[in-house]
């Protein structure tokens, strides 16, 4: 039985939805992270969902562009962590507002 | 070399550039002689030109080199051009002539100054600027000359300028002069905008049809090219930086402050003479204020202790003279006694610099006294500097100044033209006292300093030579304009046709070749025909000179306790005349003070209040706002993102919204 493409956009939309809430509301970095990712998923999900129920492989080329992306980002975004972690001991945002004005 | 008379500026000029660019590494006898030399050459090659020009028919004796287009701005055009006609070659002759004399003094005057390479890069930066000036073909050039010379003076009045006197001196020659240089803009805008040229012979074509003679234009222009020449040469009421200029070392005195520079001003009315005919009254004025302040200077210089400030007012006085003959429409007897005062001031000048250092650069006349025994040579020749000051006969002096009395007194002036005689006549007894008071003071009597008697010396050869050739020139300078001899009058026969504009020009021209074709001899055309009244006048101003100095002998060698004795029977007077008319005082009191109470009222007012205010308040304004929106910038990365979601929902939500309606 085929699952109706409504409910893909759903699943997709209460992903992003856990993803922004855990970015707003988390204070651990390393989460905060893993919930951006989760929202880029969600994302990918959607225009997967979108691609195949247009018949479209448009969508399907975004995805594999935003997981190369998001492959560099989490190295990136990781380094970064594990450098703030080790200048001031701690993963928690809430401590680290250098760059305030 | 008619061909390469345009090459006469750029020598100095590259003499200049390479003592100026070499000041590290050029040697320093190199330097002085370079100099030398430059002006030299240019001299040589002006002497060159000028025989060529001799031999060139009357018409035909102007040429012009274009070097390049300048200003070219619609109907605005300006060539860099020189001119050689036969004004322009004797300017260039002096300039050069009696500069290469003065330059090869300062190599033994200077010659243990530290500022030795640097003082003739100045030196010969001024000729090239005085060079300019003299051959330019229009007014626009002429004036980038007439800065350039005021620049030098002021580099050279300043040349010790760690003294903070000579320093200050410098800057007044330079203000006062800028007074009279915007009268120089004020009058050559006023010429392009009634001509539409400012190239000179274009000048006075136009100006015989596009002007109506004696009305306001041509007035109001010879009057502001008169505020600069006032400034420039020294007349009242702009005279007054001139006497500072003396701190100055003594040969940048002879060259500008006596023998071409200060003389400028006297050359543009001559060189315009074309344009100023057209101003009658104008002309009246620059007569009065020349006679007025041939005078006023000549009183002053009677009771100054300070040998170079004495030839300083006595330069003021017959730069008067000068500005009597240019007023009284004479101007070829204002260029020659121009030529003659360069000679004979050149010369006393530099007598004085001999002195000076002979006594030590002492040079209060109150502690010479006897210095003619220990200076022979330097004796000898000032004194024929002073008997040509004088008008002593058959001196340079007496011929010039004679011929400017006597064009005063039959003048198109008239009766005012008289009256301007009799201030003349006074002035050149004066003249003859103070100028022997001086020379006594200096070279006769008995010794009042006696260490700095003992220790005095003639100076060496290399400057008492350049002493003996002015004073040469300074005796038979005045043949070249012999009066009463029409043929013999070498300074009419050449200058006349070329001044005072061209119907006259033609008029002159047309007369002279017609006595000339006759062989007659006849009296000055244009001057007057009464050899009687001449003759006259002249056996009348040779009395006043032999007065003056017998006067002064009287009371200085004779009886010095005379002088002390007068001095206090006309106690005020001798005040008055000692604190120069106390007009320093007043310019100080009436110009200087208040523009400075007035500028520091600008400054703590507006200044402090308004600009500053302004800058300081726009970074006030910046501040307080920074301080109210800074805390949104609080370094905390879950805030931005609230703020990038609540910024995405609204979009979101406008979008959505959007695409119901």
């Amino acid at each position: 039985m085929a699952v109706s493409p409504a409910l893909y956009q759903v699943l997709a939309a209460v992903l992003f939805s856990i993803g922004v809430m855990g970015v707003l509301f988390r204070r651990n970095i390393l989460v905060i992270f893993m919930c951006v990712e989760l929202m880029l998923n969600a994302a990918n999900l959607s225009l997967i969902a979108f691609a195949r129920a247009l018949g479209n492989v448009d969508g399907q080329v975004v995805v594999f562009f935003a997981l190369a992306v998001a492959a560099a980002e989490v190295s990136v975004g990781l380094a970064i962590i594990i450098d703030l972690f080790r200048k001031k001991g701690t993963v928690d945002v809430e401590q680290v507002s250098l760059l305030k004005g | 070399m008619l061909q390469l008379f345009w090459l006469i500026p750029f020598l100095p000029l590259l003499g200049f550039l390479v003592n100026g660019l070499g000041l590290k590494w050029m040697p320093r006898k190199a330097a002085g002689w370079l100099a030398c030399g430059m002006v030299g050459v240019a001299f040589a090659i002006g002497v060159g030109a000028l025989f060529e020009l001799i031999a060139r028919p009357l018409a035909d004796r102007s040429v012009t080199h274009v070097l390049f287009p300048w200003i070219m701005a619609g109907d605005f055009h300006v060539n860099v051009a020189f001119m050689w006609d036969p004004l322009s070659a004797v300017m260039t002759l002096i300039v050069t002539g009696v500069g290469f004399l003065i330059h090869v003094y300062s190599v033994g005057y200077m010659r243990h100054d530290e500022g030795y390479k640097r003082y003739f890069a100045y030196l010969n930066l001024f000729t090239f600027a005085m060079l300019v000036l003299v051959l330019a073909d229009n007014f626009l050039l002429l004036f980038v000359g007439w800065e350039g010379v005021g620049l030098c003076s002021y580099l050279l009045i300043g040349f010790w300028y760690t003294k903070k006197s000579a320093a200050d001196a410098g800057k007044k020659a330079f203000i006062v002069n800028r007074i009279g240089d915007f009268g120089v803009l004020v009058a050559m805008m006023l010429t392009f905008w009634t001509l539409g040229t400012l190239t000179f012979p274009e000048v006075f074509h136009r100006a015989q049809t596009l002007l109506t003679p004696g009305t306001a234009i041509p007035t109001a222009i010879a009057l502001l090219f008169f505020l600069g020449a006032t400034g420039k040469s020294a007349q009242i009421p702009l005279y007054t930086w001139l006497p500072d200029a003396m701190e100055g070392p003594t040969p940048v005195s002879a060259l500008i402050h006596a023998a071409t520079m200060v003389t400028a001003g006297v050359y543009l009315f001559v060189r315009a003479s074309g344009m100023f005919v057209l101003a009658p009254t104008a002309l009246a004025v620059v007569a009065v204020i020349g006679a007025v302040t041939a005078i006023f200077a000549a009183t002053i210089g009677l009771v100054q202790t300070d040998i170079k400030r004495v030839l300083a007012y006595s330069t003021v006085s017959q730069l008067g003279y000068m500005f009597l003959a240019v007023g009284s429409g004479a101007f070829v007897a204002a260029i020659f006694h121009l030529m003659t005062h360069a000679f004979f001031k050149a010369l006393l000048f530099l007598g004085s610099g001999s002195v000076i250092e002979a006594a030590h650069h002492e040079q209060d006349i109150r502690k010479m006294g006897g210095l003619g025994a220990k200076l022979p040579i330097t004796k000898n020749t000032f004194i024929i500097g002073s008997l040509a000051l004088a008008g002593v006969p058959i001196f340079a002096g007496f011929f010039s100044k004679d011929e400017v009395l006597y064009s005063a007194f039959t003048s198109q002036l008239g009766n005012l033209g008289k009256l301007l005689w009799v201030i003349g006549a006074a002035a050149a007894l004066l003249t003859a006292f103070y100028i022997t008071r001086l020379v006594v003071l200096t070279f006769y009597g008995t010794p009042r300093d006696k260490h700095l008697f003992d220790h005095a010396h003639e100076s060496p050869k290399i400057m008492t030579v350049p002493l003996m050739i002015l004073a040469v020139l300074s005796t038979v300078g005045g043949f070249l304009g012999l009066p009463l001899i029409e043929k013999a009058n070498v300074m009419h026969n050449w200058l006349g046709p070329w001044v005072g504009g061209h119907g006259a020009e033609e008029a002159a021209e047309g007369a002279h070749q017609g006595a000339l074709a006759q062989g007659e001899t006849v009296a000055h055309v244009g001057v007057g025909h009464s050899a009687g009244l001449e003759v006259g006048l002249m056996a009348f101003s040779v009395a006043l000179a032999i007065i003056g100095i017998w006067a002064a002998w009287r009371v200085y060698a004779k009886e010095p306790s005379r002088a002390q004795e007068l001095g206090r029977k006309f106690s005020g007077v001798y005040r008055v005349l000692w604190n120069k008319y106390y007009i320093d005082e007043i310019y100080n009191a009436v110009v200087v003070q208040p523009i400075v109470v007035g500028s520091r009222a600008l400054w703590r007012v507006f200044d402090v209040g308004f600009v500053d205010g302004a800058v300081n308040g726009a970074g006030r304004v910046l501040r307080a706002t920074g301080s109210y929106l800074r805390p949104i910038q609080n370094g905390l990365a879950g805030s931005y993102a609230a703020a990038i979601m609540l910024g995405a929902i609204l979009i979101m939500g406008y979008v959505l919204l959007g695409s119901w309606r």
